[in-house]
């Protein structure tokens, strides 16, 4: 099931009254650290071949987000299967992270952010008054960009989620609960020994190995990670990168990067947001060895503008 | 009359400036080709004034200092015999009437015969005294100036490293003005460390740190001096720590929860309402929050506690009644109350502070795992922010302890060594106060009870500042 290709009526882009802020977003747009092999009119390789993607996990539908008067996403219609990694890619301030935030309802711990539009989770409307945002998030998981685990022990950084959400009756069931997350977080063998010192004293990469286990401990359907590996170095980012590889038999996972490297490398679906809207979105293989658009082009290769 | 200078010297500064600075502009306009001067014309500017004011106020304080005694040495010099006659003290005053007539002046006494004919004399001889110095003074703050100038009109030239003198300069009036703060701080730890000692050496400090009896009145009797006045500052402790106590009981929850309120709870419109009114609470002066204790709070507790008393005499609890009827005014828990209140601020807006400095990343992090706000505050932000909060409590719990106008109106005077918070208790500082206001000999145990009693307070709200202090520090670290 996929979605007519979506495009808003040009009208709405054009004009003087572009937002000074989106303009300087384009302005400043660094190019990827791949960007200098893109430039020489190479796009970025995609490893992960796009298998057969899951039923719609989260459908989309006309999504539009204001901060205050300030519209910062334009009717963004988009489809995401389960059982799949997603790429989020565009520019800085495109309104990447402020998609993602639609799909746990972050966006209402923002004051002055108002989401219009329908986000359908196995079919069900998340913005309906019978949803709590509360129960969405222990469904929904996330991971942010700069690793933030709580200043508590690693073992209670994990089990933070399963006593919140009383998911368990007895220890040695949370206990359980604690291990096979940083199992599958791929953190078990480095801190097994040391789970009761703080969490905050592991290295960055094994921290957002950490966020990550704390997220799936509570057994969630979908997981968003925001730019996870950016304040990583090479080696913790491939470690990363494998996780989410191995984490995409259970989990939908939608992953906003900049680098189109790992887009690349870890997703089977792939959207390019610009300005506020949704320029195009399809099998991350055709997004990168033949976008439809011309913008998307651009940016993958690193000319942008 | 000296200080007219001052507007003069002003006068002379600016004009040195342009001097200094128009004569670097020359002196850098005829350097060959290549060559630049080190500092900017205004940086000698700068400098040329510098050389000009601090030289005439220096001159000008000094004359203002040291004129007056200066001019009255002269004139005790060679005063008549008669006065030189008078008695040490006398002849003080005839001095002092002689400098108020020559001003034009009423003289304070009346001197009669010879003394008076020399007050005549000797106040034209003061007022011509005093003119002189004056304008000697102020002749001495020009030539000062004057010299001050052509040193720096010699020194400008394009190799002089006008900036760094003036950063020199600039510096060390800064490191002045610190300096006058703590000088005089360690002045007055050194005065009441003295005056301790004195204390000390009439009463042992045993006797003052363990004693549970306190009377200072005793002591003021002649045939007891020093010896057996009771000096057992106990009570006094036992007081100020049990109002303090009370005080925290009232302003650590209610603050606390209030800048949990303020930090996560409230929208902007509501925030942008409390937040002032908070602070206008913590902008009323003590005395203020004094008589509302004497005067609302502690007669409506009194009321009430009588009354409940009444209704419990004669039955099963007929001894309690008996004694909530008694109860006065003048109790710890008034005191502690009110003082509570003062404090919510200072609690509320220190911890607010705290809160807001855990980072936004762990709320983010708490509320994408499904948590509630109020699990958020109690598992993730309370934890992170309780060294930060501990300090704010360490830092109102000495404020408490120093805090002395509410007690002194509403705790009493009686020095009962009790827990029970509807007596009378006095505090250290309602004692302090009420040992040194009045008249008093500066020497009797009593009096110098009070420096003893300061030197404790100081000491035991030093240490609470600075395990504090560390505390918030520590805590600020931990997320810079
Ligand atoms: N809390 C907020 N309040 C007001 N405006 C916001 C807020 N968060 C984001 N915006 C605005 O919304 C637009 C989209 O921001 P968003 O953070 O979604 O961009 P992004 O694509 O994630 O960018 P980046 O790649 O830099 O993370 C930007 O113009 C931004 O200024
Ligand atoms: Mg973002």
């Amino acid at each position: 099931m996929k979605l007519p290709f979506f495009r808003s009526p040009d009208g709405r882009e054009g004009g003087g009254s572009a937002d000074p802020t989106e303009r300087r977003d384009e302005s400043v747009l660094t190019p990827a650290p791949e960007a200098a092999g893109v430039m020489a009119g190479r796009v970025p390789e995609v490893k992960s071949p796009s298998a057969p993607a899951g039923p719609t996990k989260i459908a989309a539908r006309d999504v539009s987000v204001f901060y205050g008067d300030k519209q910062a996403l334009y009717d963004v219609s988009l489809d995401i299967p389960d059982k799949t990694v997603t790429a989020f890619i565009g520019p800085s301030g495109c309104g990447k992270s402020t998609f993602l935030r639609t799909m746990n309802r972050m966006n209402d711990t923002i004051q002055g952010c108002r989401v219009t539009g329908k986000i359908l989770m196995d079919g069900q409307d998340i913005n309906a008054r019978s949803v709590d945002p509360v129960l969405l998030r222990a469904q929904v998981g996330m991971v942010f960009q700069k690793p933030n685990p709580f200043p508590k022990t690693i073992y209670e950084n994990v089990a933070y989620g399963p006593r919140i959400h009383g998911l368990t009756t007895s220890k040695a069931e949370l206990d359980g609960i604690v291990e096979s997350s940083l199992k599958k977080a791929g953190l078990w063998d480095e801190v097994a020994d040391r789970l009761h010192s703080p969490g905050t004293g592991l290295s960055g990469g094994q921290q957002q190995r950490l966020v990550i286990a704390r997220a799936i401990a509570v057994n969630p359907e979908v997981i968003l990670m925001d730019e996870p590996c950016s304040a990583l170095d090479p080696i913790a980012t491939a470690r990363i990168e494998e996780l989410i590889d191995e984490l995409r038999e259970r989990y939908c996972i939608v992953i906003v990067t900049h680098s189109m490297a790992q887009a690349a490398r870890v997703s089977q679906r792939t959207a390019f947001f610009h300005m506020g809207r949704l320029v195009e979105h399809g099998n991350t293989e055709e997004i990168f060895t033949n976008p439809r658009e011309r913008r998307t082009l651009d940016y993958i290769t690193g000319r942008f503008g | 009359m000296t200080w007219l200078v001052i507007p003069l010297v002003a006068v002379f500064a600016v004009l040195a400036y342009l001097a200094g600075r128009g004569v670097a502009q020359r002196r850098a306009a005829a350097l060959h080709g290549g060559q630049k001067a080190h500092s900017r014309p205004e940086q000698h500017g700068y400098y040329a004034m510098i050389w000009v004011a601090v030289p005439a106020l220096v001159v000008t304080i000094l004359a203002g200092v040291f004129s007056g005694p200066l001019a009255h040495n002269l004139l005790a010099a060679d005063a008549p015999a008669s006065v030189q006659a008078l008695e040490p003290f006398r002849r003080e005053a005839f001095f002092n009437d002689a400098r108020l007539t020559g001003e034009g002046q009423r003289a304070f006494q009346v001197w009669s015969g010879e003394l008076g004919e020399a007050l005549t004399t000797e106040a034209a001889r003061s007022a011509r005294l005093h003119q002189t110095l004056t304008w000697g003074g102020v002749l001495a703050a020009i030539l000062a100036a004057v010299m001050g100038g052509l040193f720096a009109w010699s020194q400008i030239r394009p190799t002089l490293r006008a900036r760094n003198r003036v950063e020199g300069w600039i510096g060390g009036l800064l490191f002045a003005c610190s300096a006058v703060a703590i000088l005089t701080t360690v002045g007055i730890v050194f005065s009441l460390l003295w005056d301790s000692l004195r204390f000390f050496q009439a009463v042992p400090v045993t006797e003052f740190l363990f004693g549970t009896q306190w009377s200072p009145q005793i002591a003021i009797r002649a045939d007891q001096v020093g010896s057996s006045g009771a000096f057992g500052a106990v009570p006094l402790f036992a007081g100020t720590f049990l109002i303090m106590i009370i005080a925290m009981i009232v302003a650590a929850p209610v603050g606390l929860f209030s800048a949990i309120y303020l930090s996560e709870y409230a929208s902007a419109l509501s925030r942008g309402i409390v937040k002032p009114v908070l602070e206008i609470l913590a902008g009323v002066p003590t005395v203020v929050y004094g008589f509302f204790a004497a005067l609302t709070v502690g007669p409506a507790f009194r009321e009430f506690f009588n009354g409940l008393g009444a209704m419990l005499v004669g039955g099963p609890l007929d001894g309690m009644g008996q004694y909530l009827m008694l109860v006065q005014n003048q109790m710890a828990l008034v005191a502690g109350a009110v003082m509570g209140i003062m404090l919510i601020p200072f609690v509320s807006s220190l911890s607010d502070d705290i809160i807001n400095a855990v980072p936004q990343s762990l709320r983010d992090g708490s509320y994408a795992m499904g948590a509630t706000k109020s699990e958020t505050v109690k598992r993730v932000l309370l934890p992170a922010a309780l060294p930060g909060i501990a300090g704010a409590l360490l830092l109102a719990m000495s404020r408490a302890i120093g805090e002395t106008m509410i007690v002194t109106m509403a705790a009493g005077l009686a020095a009962n060594l009790t827990l029970n918070p509807l007596d009378t208790v006095t505090t250290v500082t309602v004692q302090i106060v009420t040992l040194l206001t009045g008249d008093q000999e500066f020497d009797s145990p009593k009096t110098l009870a009070a420096f003893g009693l300061g030197l404790t307070l100081f000491l035991v709200t030093l240490l609470l500042n600075i395990v504090a202090q560390r505390i918030v520090q520590t805590y600020r670290e931990q997320y810079d």
